[in-house]
């Protein structure tokens, strides 16, 4: 028999746990009766696929801002998975003990630097270079890229370290005794091995990257426009939300929203395709 | 002995960090013998395996003075190349260590990243290996499964045949029918047999009766020292060391 007070205690963690969810399931509902009116409104081929926002002539579409999150991220990706992936090697598999104490404590503060912080270098040091080198107006696709690039290293590279080292020792032991070199065992086995993980480490760094407001809001420029090459400037999802949500009021505070119902079934997606990757294993 | 020695261990000590796992251990193991080295558990054996071919280089903190002399060169030189001395010699462990791949690519492996490409040449090899570990008639029809579906035994006659594809000229085994059921072990024994005709084989039984069964020679190692070495009939029957008699009669360990 559970004496009463082990039984409160149970009670009182389970109404906890249940809170968070429905906090999750209240944003949720939220979003959705806030941002669903307009959509039924527009239609939504008009919304997704429109190439005019104009809220104060009743046009809301919001296809470049699409565009612009999508080519961001890609760019991101682009950029940051090779970097993350032969770090995360490097620290699995070459780093001597002492590097590695240096190196992981160092990633991790990656990911404690705000995003404020990343988008202020950009604006100083980032986007002038573009204009310096590349020209173009330097506040761009590409200025969004570097600096996203590097903000989903941290999750990248932590996960993929994480499945390197959770594979069996004995798959190393095995390859090195057959005479395998350490690079032929890198590639031929363990990458290969580790393939869930890693993908599912560059989809989770991907949904941080088409997620993140603050840092592109300084870099991007938000242009509404379809860009042409990546020195162009955007406006992604989350910054259009970001830049015009303090002035919005009815229908275009309503487009917000819808916004962020887009931005949040692309993200769910991409979370459930993690999920369903590494749980295939 | 009359028999060329293919390895030649002289004054070997083996370290964890401070912990001293081998002792002044001197040993000549036969060319096409099998050699069986038995004791204990935590006598060194598994150490001092890992060590013929440079395994241990893998784990931190392990160190060792000595030399061992594979054809009468040392593996420790400066020039030695870890890829060939490991291709040269082989190694099986106490667990089977299937690959994450098929049956096919487990054997073909080795042979492929030491560079042979022909897609016939890796089919002979890896048939003939197979055939040689006495697996092929079992998988000849399932090649493209993964290695990991087969029994126990099957895996570690997979793992014998893996090592056999790199036609090394040592093969350790050590413990390689702990995990087996007495027919499979009765399978591994008799084509172990076969091979030491054309290999030097170094095994660490897993029982005495099994180093009874197929060893030329045995050596009896406790608590990292070599305590007697010999023909395997004159070790068994008349063991010169007390603690080799104890341990044969079933008194420890
Ligand atoms: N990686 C290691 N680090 C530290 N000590 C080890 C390691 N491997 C084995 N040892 C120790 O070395 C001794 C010999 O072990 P081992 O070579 O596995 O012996 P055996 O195979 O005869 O059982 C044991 O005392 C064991 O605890
Ligand atoms: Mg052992």
């Amino acid at each position: 028999m559970k004496s009463f007070k082990e039984k409160l205690t149970e009670r009182v963690f389970l109404l906890i746990a249940l809170s968070t969810l429905s906090v999750l399931a209240l944003i949720t509902v939220f979003i959705f009766i806030k941002g669903v009116p307009i959509i039924a409104k527009v239609g939504i081929i008009n919304f997704v696929f429109g190439m005019k926002w104009a809220p104060s002539q009743g046009y809301y579409g919001i296809f470049p801002m699409i565009v612009g999150s999508v080519s961001v991220t890609l760019g991101a990706a682009i950029i940051g998975v090779p970097i993350a992936i032969c770090c995360s090697i490097f620290l699995a598999e070459f780093a001597p003990a002492k590097l590695r104490n240096v190196f992981r404590p160092a990633i991790q503060l990656l990911a404690a630097i705000p995003s404020v912080v990343y988008g202020f270098w950009g604006v100083l040091f980032v986007v002038p270079m573009i204009r310096k080198f590349l020209g173009g107006p330097g506040l761009s696709i590409l200025a969004g890229s570097i600096i996203l690039g590097i903000m989903i290293l941290p999750t990248i590279i932590s996960i993929t370290e994480v499945s390197l080292l959770a594979l069996p020792r004995h798959y190393k032991d095995g390859a090195l005794a057959l005479g395998l070199t350490q690079w032929q065992t890198i590639h031929s086995l363990l990458l290969p091995a580790a393939k869930s993980g890693i993908v599912a480490a560059i989809i989770l760094g991907l949904g941080r990257a088409i997620g993140e407001t603050m840092a592109v809001i300084m870099v991007l420029g938000n242009a509404v426009a379809l860009p042409q090459s990546i020195l162009d400037p955007v406006r992604t999802l989350t910054t259009n939300i970001g830049i015009e949500m303090g002035y919005a009021s009815g229908e275009h505070q309503q487009a917000l929203f819808a916004t962020g119902i887009v931005l949040f079934v692309i993200i769910m997606l991409l979370n459930a395709s993690a999920q369903y990757i590494t749980r295939k294993r | 002995m009359t028999q060329k020695s293919k390895i030649d261990i002289k004054g070997l000590n083996f370290y964890y960090e401070q912990k001293k796992v081998i002792k002044e251990l001197n040993l000549e193991i036969p060319e096409n013998r099998i050699l069986g080295i038995f004791g204990p558990a935590n006598s060194g054996i598994t150490t001092l395996l890992r060590t013929l071919n440079r395994l241990s280089d893998l784990t931190a903190g392990a160190r060792h003075e000595g030399e061992i002399l594979l054809d009468g060169k040392n593996i420790f030189a400066p020039d030695v190349n870890l890829t060939e001395l490991r291709r040269r010699v082989g190694m099986v462990f106490d667990v089977p260590t299937p690959l994450p791949m098929s049956i096919f690519d487990n054997v073909a492996l080795g042979p492929r990243m030491g560079g042979l490409k022909s897609k016939t040449d890796l089919e002979e090899k890896v048939e003939t290996s197979l055939r040689m570990s006495a697996l092929w008639d079992d998988v000849k029809d399932r090649l493209d499964t993964p290695a990991a579906r087969l029994s126990g035994g099957q895996q570690q006659r997979l793992c014998i045949a893996r090592v056999l594809a790199l036609e090394p000229e040592v093969i350790l085994l050590d413990r390689p029918c702990s995990a087996l059921d007495p027919i499979s072990t009765a399978k591994i024994e008799e084509s172990l047999v076969q091979l030491k005709e054309q290999y030097t084989i170094v095994i660490a039984p897993h029982t005495v009766q099994q180093a009874g069964r197929i060893a030329d020679r045995v050596a009896f190692m406790l608590m990292g020292d070599l305590i007697e070495q010999g023909y395997t009939q004159e070790v068994f029957s008349f063991p010169k060391d007390k603690r080799t008699n104890d341990y044969l009669t079933g008194r420890f360990g």
